[in-house]
């Protein structure tokens, strides 16, 4: 016998290896599904099979641990049970000799104590608080409960149109959000579990792309209730959408020129064309939606005025306030927040980057926007500089790999310190190299390397590290703001103020459109019920069945972006829709979860809202 | 009116004949199908069996069980029949290797988690899931028997067990869906995956209207009635007992089934001499009090009429305590429109507590009574405390299902098709046609329209004048014309179906004189007491056989049953009298659902 062997995987390690990865993709695709208690039983299982035996508080620790776990799931425990749930993971945790036994302890302590209240529900009842089936996981996972399997059946079927009225029932955003949804739905798309997630995105933009023209749909009988709402974004505009459907009387109050809110002055044309947009907005107002552009609540109309005029108002006013960097020579020309960009290009103002060189500070996906809005503009050089790693960035990953594709330089690990100026004018940023560091709260924070600051010389620089939402006019007239937010309570109401809601980016903090789509519609049914009625959304569109099919394991198709010839002052759109196709095949991928599984029992879709 | 699907009350099973046309093979029979229909209706029609367990027809279709998985000819996956829909040029088989296979398997894993109890299960008999094993020849389970623990409350009318239950999810689908009660709910999580109250309510404090339709839809044994039959026997075999028992109208239609029997070789009069044989000691027929309901809920009718302005509209029938709990949990603010007369069951008892102890002689408290009920609702009802007008004990002591009836007389060991017919006791065994409709969808209404008629203008109508609200449809209207005044009435049945005409009602949309529901789909004749229905057009032919009674009595309006005027003549004067209001009516405000405890 040899002494020692080339290593090679066996049949066995290999076997195990490919349950790993199909294990990594099956637990991604079904978070929203879980019982918490199941979930951490589960977990230590995993872990308990992976413990090599030789010590105590892994071998036989997480073994008991996992039977005192069936025991809570079972209705066996009491809370002497629970206590020692948790002193055995504890005492895992301390004494284990390496990470398979304490990070498996470390995860059960975390989830016994974050999810103190689901484990005292299965001892009290012998029964799972959480409420959330998921029955149709992309359903679930759509924070405005679009009926995903709905439209792409639609789709498939050549429907467009039929497609978009069943998107518009709960998300009158569609060709806005077939453009630029962040499509959470995709991750928890069940598909995920045979091969890859539906590009349901893709689905939803051939659908807008290729529908016929679709009305809207009838609005009920006059309520003689009056609405007023401030902000034109997409939280206001769906709420004044569905209240003008509900019968109910809207105005809308937009500060800026023009309505669209994030949607015209945040999101660059070449991901959202303005006609598009624009013809998206006209769809919304059809029902009847008053609106009042550029009137600022606050200065030209107070919030009082309103709450006496109308009989509720809904705040849905964004965040639109930029955060600034807070270094020495930000006063100086040249240095510019991409609020302010993307604001003034929403206004059809462009301004002149011709052979500029320009520096954008952050690594989210406002700030790959003014990266590649800087490259239309002229500019010759785009620079992003970013403190941490490129992995780190928030912006998406499709967002980031685009702009580098056009040309901009990604210049990880660099905080800023200081913007050079000369005669008052930007000539450079400088910029203390980073070294990536702990991870507190989950995310990886960076510390200064041991090396001199670099200089990056350029003309401009564009700040895109985050928005604020300016809420110090409403504080004063009574709303309550905490943490540089509207506080509303779950039904978009606010505590000390009746009959005025808020809801979107100014409650949450900046988010996704279709966060504040899913703020707004939630606001049209509270204030509907505020003023006694029941008004129904609804749909009458005949859904294709659900056929049986084989299963055939076919990878997903991604729209791809073009980069154009000729970037500066190109603004038409980048992304390339699915050909038809694609976008057949796409759909037949569908698993149709609202038939096959959960999503069956109670007729897989909700008919109305 | 709201469009209505009748497909579930009359159980039909082509609901889908329509579209175009495909053609497909099963187990080699070329078989023409519609394009919408599934796999399992295509086979039905052909007459191919496909075995289903967790399916029911036009209420579940879930696909839980996997049973009626078959083989598609091009699939490497088994096709549930019950819920996938057939596509041309199909090629199936039912009985393939694979099939065959999973069929048994799943049900061996059924079984694994199923408490099988079968020869001390009140579903012995006619279990679906005992059934289907059988069928399938199982004669060994391969898995470790794991069932799962329960408490339940043994006092509640509506008895769970857990252990038993297979999770077919037809009890929540009815009471959802059909009833309108969202009592049921799925309970906690994957493997341990089961049915319960909803928010893990106690079920006394939950809003259950205790119609008891989860019991008659349930496969299995996991679901049934309280069984009071021991309380009965002890009441029989006490010799200072007089036990008095009446027999509800709609009992009359279904009860033989259980024996085999047809309604023609089992009459009414059957039913009395089995119950003689039992040991009871009159028997008597709920239809007497059903015309006594009439008289005092048409009169009660007449005279809110009378009074417009100081009732609400429209005035309820109160003759089903599922539908009088389902209103009072539901839409408390609506209990002033339900009649204050009592259900024919305790007006009943009231009445043999006190007249029919004098016409006796004897102590009422002697009395033991009993009633013969298609109904679970009744258990409830009887318990009201107020009930008990007449002596102050309970008005009604027990109040039995069909079914238990029946194994009352099974265990008896009573040849039934050999027993000599026996006529109901007098004076409160003669009912009349229109007591006897009582038990089907409509028939209060048309009995109660037949003596308003009489009493709006002092002639008799043809007995058949009002056979518009007959039918199997849930949600009926009609308007009639009584001495120049048009009465609207309408007619619910299933309490879903209540609930869109009371929201139809709310929004103004319709507007009604008198309304009679009925909490179960198709009235007592399909009750949550009645037998286990065999066949699915079952509510077709129980009520067919009470308007059959109908048509064949002697007396086909309330106002002329001899016993009635007899009862108003020698005890009550009138109806509406102060003796009425005493032992015939009720304040529906005297007991508390859960919901009005809280307010």
């Amino acid at each position: 016998m040899s002494k020692l062997e080339v290593y090679e995987k066996s049949k066995a390690q290999s076997l195990v290896e490919g349950i790993y990865s199909e294990l990594e993709q099956r637990i991604q695709v079904s978070a929203l599904a879980s019982c918490p208690v199941e979930l951490t039983a589960a977990f230590v299982k995993m872990a308990a099979a992976q413990s090599c035996g030789k010590c105590t508080p892994c071998r036989i620790g997480l073994a008991q641990l996992a039977k005192l776990l069936d025991k809570v799931l079972d209705g066996q425990a009491d809370l002497g049970t629970l206590a020692l749930i948790e002193e055995t993971a504890q005492s895992i945790y301390y004494s284990a000799d390496c990470a398979v036994g304490y990070e498996a302890a470390a995860v059960t302590v975390k989830a016994v104590k974050g999810f103190t209240d689901d484990f005292r529900y299965h001892i009290e009842h012998n029964d799972c608080a959480s409420d959330s089936f998921a029955a149709v996981p992309c359903v679930a996972g759509c924070p405005a409960s679009v009926d995903i399997p709905g439209y792409i059946a639609l789709t498939a079927a050549g429907r467009y149109a039929d497609a978009v009225r069943l998107v518009r029932k709960d998300n009158p955003f569609a060709i806005v959000c077939g453009m630029i949804c962040e499509h959470p739905c995709e991750l928890y798309c069940r598909r995920g579990m045979v091969d890859d997630p539906l590009n349901i995105r893709g689905l939803k933009r051939f659908a807008t792309d290729h529908m016929q023209n679709v009305e809207p749909p009838t609005k009920a009988a006059a309520s003689g209730k009056r609405v007023a709402v401030v902000g034109g974004g997409p939280a206001g505009l769906t709420a004044a959408h569905y209240l003008a459907l509900m019968g109910h009387s809207t105005v809308v109050y937009e500060q800026c020129s023009k309505l669209g809110g994030m949607l015209r002055y945040g999101i660059p044309a070449y991901r959202l064309p303005r006609e598009s947009l624009d013809s998206e907005i006209a769809y919304l107002l059809a029902p009847g939606v008053e609106v009042k552009t550029g009137t600022s609540v606050g200065k030209d109309i107070t919030l009082a005025a309103l709450r006496q005029e109308f009989d509720a108002v809904y705040l849905s006013i964004g965040a639109h306030a930029e955060n600034t960097l807070g270094i020495d020579g930000e006063a100086a020309e040249g240095v510019m927040s991409a609020v302010q960009l993307l604001r003034s290009i929403g206004d059809d103002e462009k301004p002149d980057f011709t052979a500029k060189t320009v520096c954008v500070v952050g690594g989210g996906n406002v700030a790959m926007d003014v990266a590649r809005t800087a490259l239309r503009l002229g500019a010759a050089k785009v620079v992003i500089a970013y403190r941490r790693r490129r992995l780190d960035m928030t912006a998406q990953d499709a967002e980031i790999e685009a702009a580098v594709a056009e040309g901009c330089e990604l210049l990880e690990l660099h905080a800023p310190l200081s913007i050079e100026a000369k005669g008052g004018k930007v000539c450079g940023i400088k910029l203390q190299p980073q070294m990536i560091s702990v991870i507190e709260a989950g995310r990886a924070k960076p510390k200064n390397a041991a090396a001199a600051p670099v200089i990056v010389a350029c003309d401009l620089v564009l700040v895109a590290i985050g928005q604020s939402i300016d809420t110090a006019a409403l504080a004063s007239v009574g709303v309550t703001v905490e943490r540089g937010r509207i506080s509303a309570a779950d039904n978009s109401s606010l505590a000390n103020l009746d009959g005025v809601f808020a809801g979107g980016d100014c409650v949450t903090g900046p988010a996704t459109a279709i966060r504040a789509v899913a703020a707004g519609k939630a606001a049209a049914r509270n204030i509907d019920d505020f003023f006694g009625f029941d008004h129904k959304i609804t749909l009458d569109v005949e859904i294709p069945a659900a056929l049986f099919r084989s299963r055939v394991y076919c990878a997903r198709s991604n729209m791809g972006e073009h980069v154009p010839d000729n970037l500066c002052g190109n603004f038409d759109l980048v992304e390339n829709g699915l050909l038809e196709e694609e976008a057949v095949q796409e759909s037949s991928r569908c698993l149709r979860c609202d038939h096959f599984g959960l999503g069956v029992f109670r007729g897989g879709r909700e008919l109305s809202w | 009116m709201v469009k209505q699907d009748t497909s579930f009350l009359t159980g039909s099973t082509d609901a889908s004949s329509s579209g175009a046309q495909v053609n497909l093979t099963i187990n080699g029979i070329a078989v023409s199908a519609y394009r919408n229909m599934t796999i399992l209706a295509a086979a039905n029609k052909a007459g191919i069996k496909i075995p289903t367990l967790c399916f029911f027809w036009n209420l579940n279709d879930i696909g839980s069980c996997r049973v009626c998985a078959v083989e598609v000819d091009g699939f490497e996956q088994l096709v549930s029949a019950c819920n996938n829909l057939v596509q041309d040029g199909m090629v199936i088989q039912t009985n393939s290797a694979k099939a065959r296979q999973a069929r048994r398997l799943n049900v061996e894993l059924l079984l694994s988690q199923h408490d099988v109890q079968c020869s001390s299960c009140v579903r012995g008999g006619n279990c679906e899931l005992r059934q289907l094993a059988n069928d399938l020849n199982i004669i060994d389970v391969r898995f470790e028997k794991q069932t799962e623990s329960f408490d339940w409350p043994e006092d509640y009318p509506l008895i769970r067990e857990a252990s038993k239950c297979i999770k077919c999810l037809r009890c929540i689908q009815i009471c959802d869906n059909i009833q309108a009660s969202h009592i049921w709910d799925l309970r906690n999580r994957a493997t341990r995956s089961s049915v319960g109250v909803r928010d893990a309510t106690p079920i006394k404090s939950s809003l259950c209207a205790v119609c008891g339709q989860c019991i008659n839809h349930c496969p299995v044994g996991a679901l049934r009635e309280r069984d009071d039959t021991d309380r009965v026997l002890a009441a029989i075999n006490d010799p200072e007992k007089i036990t008095v028992v009446q027999v509800a109208p709609s009992v009359r239609t279904s009860w033989y089934e259980d024996f085999g029997l047809t309604f023609d070789a089992a009459k009414p009069q059957r039913l009395v001499a089995a119950l003689r044989q039992v040991g009871f000691n009159y028997i008597f027929d709920t239809d007497f009090s059903a015309d006594l309901t009439i008289m005092e809920e048409g009169s009660e009718l007449l005279a809110r009429v009378g009074a417009a302005d100081k009732h609400p509209w429209p005035m309820f029938t109160s003759c089903c305590p599922g539908w009088v709990r389902w209103l009072k949990g539901h839409h408390p603010e609506m209990i002033d429109n339900l009649s204050t007369a009592k259900s024919p069951q305790q007006m009943f008892g009231a009445v043999t507590k006190s007249y029919y102890a004098d016409v006796l002689g004897v102590d009422p408290k002697r009395i033991f009574s009993v009633s013969i009920m298609p109904c679970l609702a009744k258990k409830h009802e009887c318990a009201i405390p107020n009930m008990n007008d007449a002596c102050g004990d309970p008005d009604v002591d027990i109040a039995l299902t069909v079914r238990e009836m029946n194994r009352l007389i099974r265990s008896t060991f009573i040849d039934v098709p050999g027993l000599v017919d026996e006529e109901f006791d007098s004076p409160l065994g003669i009912g009349t046609g229109a007591g006897e409709i009582f038990g089907a969808t409509g028939g209060v209404m048309e009995a109660a329209l037949r003596s308003a008629y009489f009493l709006a203008t002092g002639s008799n109508p043809d007995p058949d004048a009002f056979a518009d609200v007959r039918g199997l449809q849930g949600w009926k209207e009609a308007t009639f014309d009584l001495n120049g005044a048009p009465v609207r009435v309408a007619i619910a049945s299933g309490l879903g179906n209540a609930e869109k005409l009371i929201a139809a009602i709310k929004a103004g949309e319709v507007h009604y004189d008198f309304v009679e529901i009925m909490a179960c789909p198709g009235g007592c004749i399909a009750g949550g007491g009645q037998p286990i229905p065999g066949k699915l057009n079952f509510r077709t032919t129980r009520s067919n056989v009470l308007y059959g009674l109908d048509q064949q009595n002697q007396y086909r309006f309330s106002h002329e049953n001899p016993s009635i005027t007899k009862v108003y003549s020698e005890y009550f004067g009138a109806p509406l009298s102060e003796r009425s209001h005493h032992l015939l009516h009720t304040n529906h405000r005297l007991w508390s659902m859960p919901n009005e405890d809280e307010q």
